[in-house]
Formats: structure tokens, sequence, C-alpha cells
């Protein structure tokens, strides 16, 4: 158990770390800080009224002050104002966050539902012809941008098909979940046709040195068929490696895509960083480049709790 | 090295991304010369969204620019933003790796932690970020991108650094009393050249792809300087009147990270002492 | 009686082109039911390759077997040519009626399932049984394997258990269908000797109690002569002899087995010990270790106490100059340690190791196990020899080459190999290169660390024989650690037996080895294989080493010696 121990100890600490960050680099924009706050409109106020907002916004006090003053709200769910949206940050946040977090699910059930067979199948195959097949279109799904697949789909619906896929909109899942999903199939195939390549060709080496053990060749004296061999004997042991990539993906998933949102015009929590950034709302960018950190973290710490459930050398620890 | 490069060109995709790498590096030394067809930023009012012919072979967009000169133009762009920051990258990684493993426990886990800090930001939006601070252009790119493969890096010097550390030869040295500059330069560096070498040819793949992610955000290299991101981000309103305009760049962006994978994946399988033995 | 097994005209290959690269060029041999045939063999001669083909796991390696036929008597009476079988067919025989047990206990099993599980799976494959039943089944074979308390083992995970445990899981798997032929492919190489003896005991009485065949590989042919009825001796993919276990041990007709049985080092209970290096009292010891602990911490966990895990506790001896001290003793008993702590490689805990100033600033040099892992595979044998001498403040230049060229003829490497890489070279050259390198700072101790373990057993002995000369002309003192009985007689002056952590007996090489006094050296030497040993009755025990892992503060009680001869003094053991 030790190692979750560790796992669970080095959390909260990378999590400072990345506020530390996130606060550092928002102190680094270049100009003064009302400025930053408030654009083009603080150039109308008088000195004195600076110095009060200076005082109110605690600018005024040294750095660490300022920092464990924001930690302190941190604590209390209290992440600023947005300037955009004149609401609290995470208000804003949570709204965009629903569309995120199930266009990262459905990209992932994608991935995983064709990766791994495939990659478990061209193992199986090794370099037969049907292995090269898939070896080949994973490279190119790997090599091909998601925003090249995003156009790509669009040009391709909107010419062969007559079809304009729905932007802009997005019904949550509670409403009406058909409609829901409707709205993000292209974008999730989109997303998951890279993430689709990567499983695959992690799931194929993964599971060719997996068959290489010697432990296979123990089940094949055994007499065990080719089927049990490669899914009770081969699989579980190759599933590290794919559960670490798939964690990671998905984790950077959740942080939303920024790419994919913008090409198909979606409300989620890629856009809002974007705007945020290109609007110069600094509470609104720290809040989200935190909240997104604090996600993919998160899944990380999850995956690292998998590993304990998939291997048992990790649960129990050596002699 | 006469060996690595024959073993390359048995090897079926190391003969393919090598092909497609060396046309991208002729087109990127062109583009540098302005030995381009035509000139990518000059307008020729006349001759908008002409579709390819053989005057202009890709076609030309809504103002008239030829795409062919100006898709060379955006793969010097792209290679230069790749080639630089990966080289950054590799530079500090390999440091901060080479350091963590090697003095071990509490500098080790130090430098890691704020590794896994920096890792904790998906790489466009630690780029965002890093723009948002500075302001768009090629320099921005060339850090951000710099700044979100070092801890990659760092990773992958760290874990076989580790390992080579442990082994008999580093041993033996410290027998023999050789100082740690010696130890850590020809028994740990020399026998990181392989997976570095790999790692750096699948990090330009995924520089390309970053730099053209944030050029189609319109944060990248900024107009007018061609760049292949914002040429295909461009051809979204104009894809049903003009395709050339988006399948040029698309195929030109694809084609280049295509090449790195390519190469990096040969090089694996030719530098992998595993399937050397494999072959013995 | 008709044979169960009879291989004729075997050809194996590999590759794209397997006709062309050939590993076994064309076997023969029968086996007969309730008979055992050795296969003895070196590295590469194809010994494991004929027994793979057996039961076809041959093909899942990438062979292919282009000529021959192996028929196989089936428990239904038909017979089978496994040679030419498909693998829905194969897939009922293997199990069933050939059962197989490898090398590497540590990774033969599959770590994500219990013991129990895989158990279980083989009585589900070949006997139908299910839930309960496969479970009683299961619980039955590990006692027959002599598992101690196997009801709570069915639950372990193969990394809970010790090598020798999981090779007896190993067995237990093998038999769960009653096989009438076991294919056992050195199944003990990777085990200490005293878990051997034990696993060849198990094996001997499980033969006979079920009566079946079995096929032995292994590269040591003292090994066999405990349980073969036949010998099959291989070399280069070829049978070059084989009969009964006694003619082809009294009275070998090949060269190639003569050579087996000649050069290789067989153990001899004292009688082959060197006759040189008579200890002069007088003289002063070259090392003196006194006292020496090293412990490794152990963290148990965030709240517990910390352990450690007492490697070495409490050794002392002395070396003298010219001589070989011996350290033996098994996996775990802390010799390595002992060798890595007096070069500093480890820190020591406590305890004092005093060097002589000696003829160079470095006068300690050690020589490494593995000889592919001693070398950095990037550098040429220039960089690799002038690397020492570079650390000690001496230049790359032509002085230094010849230096370089005259220890390479010293130890039996060409002088025009300064420019090739190790991976040019083969083992035994390279742990040639090795022992040439560390002799260029002109030491006065060489640590050789299981220097010729990794080495095959024809290439030892010649090994063995340069390090004799070299320790004479260079007059080297020698910390020779092995686990290899026989190797030890052959060059040791003295030896020091070490378990647990402990030197247990100390003392001159004859005494220790033709009168042990210790227990534990008793049970070490009774468990050496030896040619003189045939078809013996080895004792059933499962003695396991204790824990090294101790309790914080734990210090072990006072060491008492009794004298038992002249120059053999032994650790008085505790009576329970």
């Amino acid at each position: 158990m030790n190692y979750v121990v560790q796992r669970l100890l080095t959390f909260p600490l990378i999590l400072l770390g990345v506020s530390v960050l996130v606060f550092i680099s928002i102190r680094l924009v270049p100009g003064d800080a009302i400025t930053a706050m408030l654009g083009t409109e603080a150039g109308l106020l008088t000195p004195a009224q600076r110095a009060a907002l200076a005082a109110y916004f605690g600018i005024d006090q040294p750095v660490w002050a300022q920092y464990l003053r924001w930690l302190t709200g941190l604590f209390q769910g209290d992440l600023g104002i947005s300037s955009i949206y004149g609401k609290p940050v995470l208000t804003v946040i949570l709204e965009r966050f629903p569309l995120t977090l199930q266009l990262a699910l459905m990209s992932m059930v994608i991935a995983l539902s064709i990766g791994v067979p495939l990659g478990v199948f061209a193992a199986t195959r090794n370099e037969k012809p049907s292995d090269l097949v898939v070896r080949i279109l994973a490279m190119l799904g790997q090599s091909t941008p998601s925003f090249v697949i995003g156009v790509l789909i669009i040009y391709v619906l909107s010419v062969f098909f007559g079809v304009v896929p729905a932007m802009g909109t997005f019904t949550p899942l509670t409403v009406d979940p058909l409609a829901s999903i409707g709205q993000l199939i292209f974008p999730a195939v989109t997303l998951g046709f890279a993430f689709a390549a990567s499983v695959t060709r992690i799931s194929r080496s993964a599971m060719l040195d997996v068959l290489s053990d010697d432990y296979i060749r123990t089940a094949r004296s055994k007499g065990a068929s080719q089927r049990s061999v490669v899914w009770r004997h081969a699989l579980p042991n190759a599933l590290i490696p794919v559960v670490t990539l798939s964690g990671v993906e998905f984790g950077y998933l959740l942080g939303g895509a920024v790419i994919v949102e913008q090409i198909f015009a979606l409300p989620g929590l890629g856009r809002l960083v974007l705007d945020a950034i290109t609007q110069r709302d600094y509470a609104l960018v720290q809040g989200t480049v935190l909240f997104i950190a604090f996600n993919f973290l998160l899944v990380n710490l999850l995956v690292d709790l998998a590993y304990v459930a998939l291997d048992p050398r990790i649960r129990i620890g050596g002699r | 090295m006469s060996k690595l490069f024959r073993a390359f060109l048995r090897h079926p995709s190391g003969r393919i991304g090598l092909a497609i790498i060396s046309l991208y590096l002729i087109a990127a030394l062109l583009g540098t010369l302005g030995l381009t067809p035509r000139d990518p930023l000059k307008l020729f009012a006349i001759d908008r969204l002409k579709p390819p012919s053989a005057n202009y072979w890709f076609g030309t967009d809504l103002l008239g620019r030829d795409t062919f000169s100006r898709l060379m133009v955006g793969i010097k762009q792209s290679m230069i933003i790749a080639f630089s920051s990966v080289a950054l990258a590799t530079l500090f990684g390999t440091i901060i790796g080479l350091l963590a493993a090697w003095w071990g426990t509490l500098w080790d886990g130090i430098l890691m932690r704020i590794m896994d800090v920096l890792l904790a930001f998906p790489a466009i939006l630690l780029a965002l970020l890093i723009i948002a601070i500075v302001g768009p252009g090629t320099a921005t790119s060339v850090v951000a991108i710099a700044i979100v493969y070092t801890p990659i890096f760092a990773r992958v010097v760290r874990g076989p650094a580790l390992s080579l550390k442990q082994r008999d030869f580093v041993d033996a040295a410290r027998t023999f009393g050789s100082s740690q500059p010696y130890i850590l330069s020809r028994h740990l560096l020399l026998n990181l050249v392989a997976p570095l070498a790999v790692q750096v040819t699948l990090a330009l793949a995924w520089a390309l792809l970053t730099e053209a992610g944030l050029s189609f955000l319109g944060l990248g290299t900024q107009p007018p300087t061609p760049s292949l991101g914002l040429m295909l981000a461009e051809s979204k309103n104009l894809m049903t009147q003009a395709p050339w305009l988006m399948i040029f760049p698309a195929l030109t962006i694809m084609l280049g990270i295509l090449g790195f994978n390519l190469t990096g994946d040969a090089l694996r399988d030719i530098l992998d002492p595993r399937t050397q033995r494999r072959e013995a | 009686m008709t044979p169960l097994l009879s291989v004729r005209d075997l050809r194996v290959g590999f590759g794209r082109n397997p006709a062309a690269n050939e590993v076994v060029k064309g076997v023969s041999f029968d086996l007969a039911p309730g008979e055992t045939l050795a296969i003895v063999g070196e590295s590469g001669s194809g010994k494991s390759v004929t027994a793979l083909s057996v039961n076809r796991l041959v093909d899942f390696g990438g062979g292919r077997i282009t000529n021959g036929s192996i028929l196989l008597q089936r428990s239904d009476g038909s017979t089978l040519d496994v040679a030419k079988a498909d693998e829905k067919v194969l897939r009922t025989i293997r199990g069933r009626d050939v059962g197989m047990i490898f090398q590497e206990p540590m990774t033969s099993l599959n770590p994500v399932h219990t013991v129990g599980a895989q158990i279980e799976e083989a009585f589900r494959l070949n006997r139908g049984l299910h839930g309960a039943d496969a479970e009683r089944a299961a619980l039955e074979v590990l006692e027959r394997v002599r598992i101690p308390d196997a009801k709570s083992r069915l639950a372990y995970y193969p990394h809970q258990l010790s090598g020798g445990m999981r090779q007896r899981v190993m067995i237990a798997m093998a038999l769960a269908s009653s096989p009438r032929l076991l294919i056992a492919d050195e199944p003990t190489t990777a085990l200490d000797v005293t878990v051997q003896a034990q696993i060849m005991a198990l094996l001997a009485e499980l033969r006979a109690e079920t009566g079946m065949s079995m096929i032995f590989i292994t590269h040591d042919i003292g090994l066999v002569a405990g349980i073969a009825d036949r010998i099959m001796v291989m070399q280069h993919g070829l049978a070059v002899e084989q009969n009964t276990t006694d003619a082809v041990l009294d009275n070998p007709q090949h060269d190639y087995t003569k050579h087996l049985l000649n050069a290789v080092p067989h153990f001899t209970s004292g009688k082959a010990v060197r006759a040189d290096g008579e200890r002069a009292a007088t003289s002063e010891p070259i090392i003196k270790v006194d006292d020496l602990v090293v412990r490794f911490p152990v963290k148990k966990g965030l709240f517990k106490p910390k352990g450690a895990i007492h490697a070495v506790d409490g050794v002392s001896f002395d070396l003298m100059p010219g001589e070989t001290l011996a350290i033996v003793g098994e996996s775990g008993s802390g010799k390595s340690t002992t060798a890595r702590a007096i070069l500093g490689l480890v820190e020591k805990h406590r305890g004092a190791i005093a060097a002589k100033a000696g003829r160079s600033r470095r006068p300690i040099q050690m020589v490494f196990q593995d000889p592919f892992a001693s070398l950095n595979p990037r550098l040429n044998v220039e960089a690799l020899m002038a690397e020492p001498a570079i650390a000690n403040g001496q230049k790359l230049d032509d002085a230094l080459r010849d230096r370089m060229r005259f220890l390479l003829d010293r130890v039996g490497l060409p002088a025009d190999v300064l420019n090739r890489y190790p991976h040019q070279f083969s083992g035994g050259q390279r742990q040639r290169l090795c022992i040439a390198r560390v002799l260029m700072l002109n030491p006065d101790v060489v640590v050789l660390d299981e220097a010729v373990s990794a080495l095959d057993v024809s290439v030892q002995a010649r090994v063995l024989d340069l390090l004799v000369d070299l320790q004479r002309e260079f007059s080297l003192a020698y910390l020779f650690i092995s686990h290899d009985m026989a190797v030890v007689e052959r060059i040791a002056h003295r030896i020091a037996v070490m378990y647990a952590g402990q030197i247990v007996e100390i003392g001159e090489a004859r005494s220790v080895l033709a009168d042990p006094q210790h227990s534990y050296t008793r049970r070490l030497i009774s468990a050496v294989p030896a040619v003189e040993r045939r078809r013996q009755h080895f004792a059933v025990d499962a003695t396991q080493v204790p824990s090294l892992v101790r309790p914080a503060g734990y210090e072990p009680p006072p060491a008492n010696w009794r004298e038992a001869g002249r120059d053999h003094r032994v650790r008085i053991e505790e009576t329970k």
C-alpha cells in the first residue's frame, strides 16, 4: 500500500506547484494589474481610484501575501470574477464543463472500442498483411491533426451530403440524451480518430511484448487455446500501458479540445480558455487553467490507483 | 553511421519517412532563399481564387496569392519552429533528466516534481498560457513548444539513465575512480543517444502538430507571413468554392507529421536492442 | 516394448528460410515408458529446440520442423506424428500427454493470476474439472509437490513465492493431467544448489510415484548422473552420442563427451584443490576485514517502524598477498554485497576494511559476473582499456597502448582488437577483456564476483586456468566470490562459507571441502551434483532461507567459534 500512500501524498504537492505556476504566470503579464483587469477603461481612472482598487484587490501587498490570499479564496471556491461575463469564474466554468466532459467521454469510448480490439488483432497477426494494414491506418491516424480531420469532416458532410453539422448549440445530456449525443458525435469522432490510432499502436506493441513472455509459453504448454492465451493470459498483462495512455489522453481532453471546439463552434471549456486569453480576462484564464490542471492530475491519480487493481505486484508488494 | 543509414534504407517506413523529410527540408531551404515559383506575399488581384493550373500549381487564394509558394514558406516557418523548439527541449530535458537520475533522492524528487507540474497542463493550454503572457509570434511559439516538451525529454532520459546508473559498467568505472563528468558523458549520455534520437524525431512530429494547431488558432506565426495552420483555418469559409485552399495545406501538414513519425518508428526498430536481439 | 516417443531424423530451422537456418540437424531417439532421457549440451547445441519440438511449442518461437517424424503414443493407445499434426490436435496433447516445466520459474508463471487459478486452469483444460472440484484437485497436487501450508498458498500471486516454490508450482501444474511424458527444460539452472537438490529429489520421487517418462534438458552433465537412465549428448544441432547413463559417463566414445567430462570442473570433495600457495604465517594481510556490517533500510509503511535487510552481518577475514580466498554461498547470503562493500560500491554500516598500501593508487580491482553488462557497448576496446589509466591521471599514448597489447596478449586475445566493440566478442573473450582491463592499474587484489558463472562450462575451465596463471605471473591475491563448489575447488586456497549474511565456516580449502563441520556447509556440499553420484536417493526437504529483514535496532547474537583443525574455524550453532 506504500505506492498508494505515495501517490496520495504527491497529489496535493503537485497541485500546489501548479497553483504557484498559474499565479506567477499571470503576474508576469506586462503592464500593471489594474490595466490588465479593466483593459482600456483603466485609462479613465484617477490615481486615487487606482490606489483604492489596488487596495481592494490586495495588489498593494507583497506577492506572497497576494498568493496566500488567492489560495485561501481557492479553498472557498472563490476563483474571482470574470470580467467578460461579470459572473464568478467558477460558475462560468461549471456551465461549460458538462459539454467538455461528455465530449471527452465519447471520444474515449470511440477510441477504446476501436483501438484495443484492433491492436490485439494486429499483434496476433504480427508481420502478416492484416497487421500491416492496421499499422498503416494507425500511422496515418496518428499523423493527422484533429483540426485537419475536423475540417475534412465538415467539408465532406457539406459537399457530398449537403449536411451542415449542428454548430454552436449544445443540449445537455439530461435534457435530451439523443440530441445531445448527436450534436457531439462529429466532434467526438474527430477527437477519437487520433486517440484510437494511439490506442491501437500501444495495444499492439504491449501485446507483442507480452506474447513473447515466458508465461504465455507455459499457458500453451498446458493446452490453452489461442483465444484463452490472448484474452485471459496476455491482455491483462498488456493493459497497463493502454490504461496509462488512455488516462493521459482523457485527462488532456478534459482540458477542453481547444481547436475542435473552435472548429465546431462548441461552447466548451477549450473555447472558454481561448476567449479568456484573447479578451485578456485574467481571472478567467487563471481559474480555467487551474481547473483544467486539477482535472488532469485527478484523472492521473485515478489511473495510478487503477494500476493497483490491474497488477497484484503493486497491490500486494514483494516478498 | 553508414551502417545506420543502410539499415534505414532497408526499413520500409524509414525509406518513406526519410524521403518526406528530405523533400520538406528542400522546400524549406528554397523557401528561405526566396526561390519560390512566385512571390508568396504579392497580390495578383486579377487571379483571385484560381483553381490549380500550370500557372498556379496549387491554385490561388482570395487575395490572388500563389498557394504553392505560400506552402513552401509555411513549411520553412514550421520547420524553423519545430527544430528550434525541439532542440531547446532536448537540451534542457536531457540535462534535467540526467542530473535527476545521477544525483538521485532529493534532487530527483524536486526536479521531477517540477516536471510533473509542467506536465499537468495540456500542451496547447500551456502554450496558450505562455502566449497570453508574452503575446503571439514565432519566438513565442518556439519557447512555448520547448517548455511543453522539456518535461517529456526529462522523463525519457531519466528512466534509462537510472537503469544505466545501476549497470555493471558504471560500477566498474567507479572502482577505477573515473570522474563524474567522464561517467556521465561516456557511460550514460553515449548510451542515451539511441533513445534520444527516437524521441527527437517523434517530438519533431508533435512540434509540427502543435505549431500548426497554434497558427490554426491565429496564435502562432502572424500574418502576412504564411503559415500552414493559418492557411487551413482561412480556407474554412471558402471550402465549397475553393477546396484546394483546404486540401493542399491539410495534406502538407499531414505528410510532414507522417514523415517524422515514420522516421521515428524506423529509428526505434533499428536502434531497439530487443528487435536487434530478435534478428540475431 | 513399443516406445512412448520415437523421434526420427528431426530437423528444425528458424527464420524466413528454415531449411537454410537449421538449429537441429537430424536428431533421432526413442524413449520407453517410464524412462528418463537426459539431453546434455551447451548453449546453442539445439537441446531445448529438440525438446520444444516434442509438443511443438517451438512453432511459437519462430521455429519450423522441416523434416523428420515425432511419433507419440497417446494415452488412448493411438499413435500421433506430432511433426505433421495441426494446431487443434496439438492442443489436446499439450498438458494431457506431454507436460512441461521451464528454466525460469520467476517469469514462467502469469503475474496477474493467483497460483491457485493457474493450477485450476490446467485441471479445467485437461480433466474438465470446474469450481470446487478443480480447487480440491489443485490443493491436492500442491501438497504432492511438498509446498508447506498449501491451502493458503492457492491464493498467492507468483511474486509472493520464492524461486524454488514457483518451480514447485510449475511442476504441480504440469502434473495436473498426469501426463505420460514430462519435459523439463533446465528446470534447476536458475535455482540455488540446495534448492536444486530439493527439486531434483521431488522430480525423482514423482517419477517413481507416477511411472511417467521424462526428458531432462541440462548443460550440467554432473546433474544428470543422479536422475537419468539414458543420456544423449548434443553439439551444434547433432546428437553426437547416446547410450545408457553408465556407458556415457564411464566409457565416453565421442571427443565432445570426453571434453565435457574431463575439461569441465566437477566437484570432488576437496580432492582437486590447488597444491600451491601455502599460507605464510609471517606475512601481513593485504586486506583485513573486521566486523563488516551492511544494511539496506526498508520502509514498511508510512507509520510502521523502519526495518533493515541485514545483508552482511559481522563478517571478518584476512586476505594474504598472492592467495585466493573464495567466498561461497547461495543467493542472499551476502557474498556479493561483501565484495561490493570492499570496493566501496555499497556503503558499510559499520566495521573496518583495511587495505595495505599497494603497487598503485587503487590496489583493489573487480571483475563482474556478467561480461555483457560490465563493458559499455558504445566504447571500443581501446577506450575500455584506457579508462582505468585515464581515471588515474595517465594519458592515452603509445606507451599505454603497448601495455594494452601486452595485457591482451597475456589473457589470450589478439593485439589487433583495439578497434573492436564488445558485441564482436564471445562471452569468454569479453571476460578475458575485463580481466585484462583490471590489470591495467597493476593491482594487488582482484575481486572476482561470480566471474566465470555466466560462461559456458567448457569456457569456464579455460578462464579458470588463465586466472591461476595470471595470479602467479602478477602475484595477485584473489577474492573469489562464487556459488559453484566445483569451480571454487579448482581455484581457492582458502574458503569462507557464507549463509544469511554471516560467515559460518572458514579455513583451508581442502579441510573445508573434505571435512565440512557446519550443518549448512554439509547441506551445501551434499547438494552439489557429481558424476559419481548415480541414481541416488535425494532426501526430500523444503528448508527455506530465513528472512533477512530485521526490525530496527535488531543486533545478531555474538558469534562463537571453535577450531576444527589447523586454519579451519566453524561458527558454533545455536541448539534449539
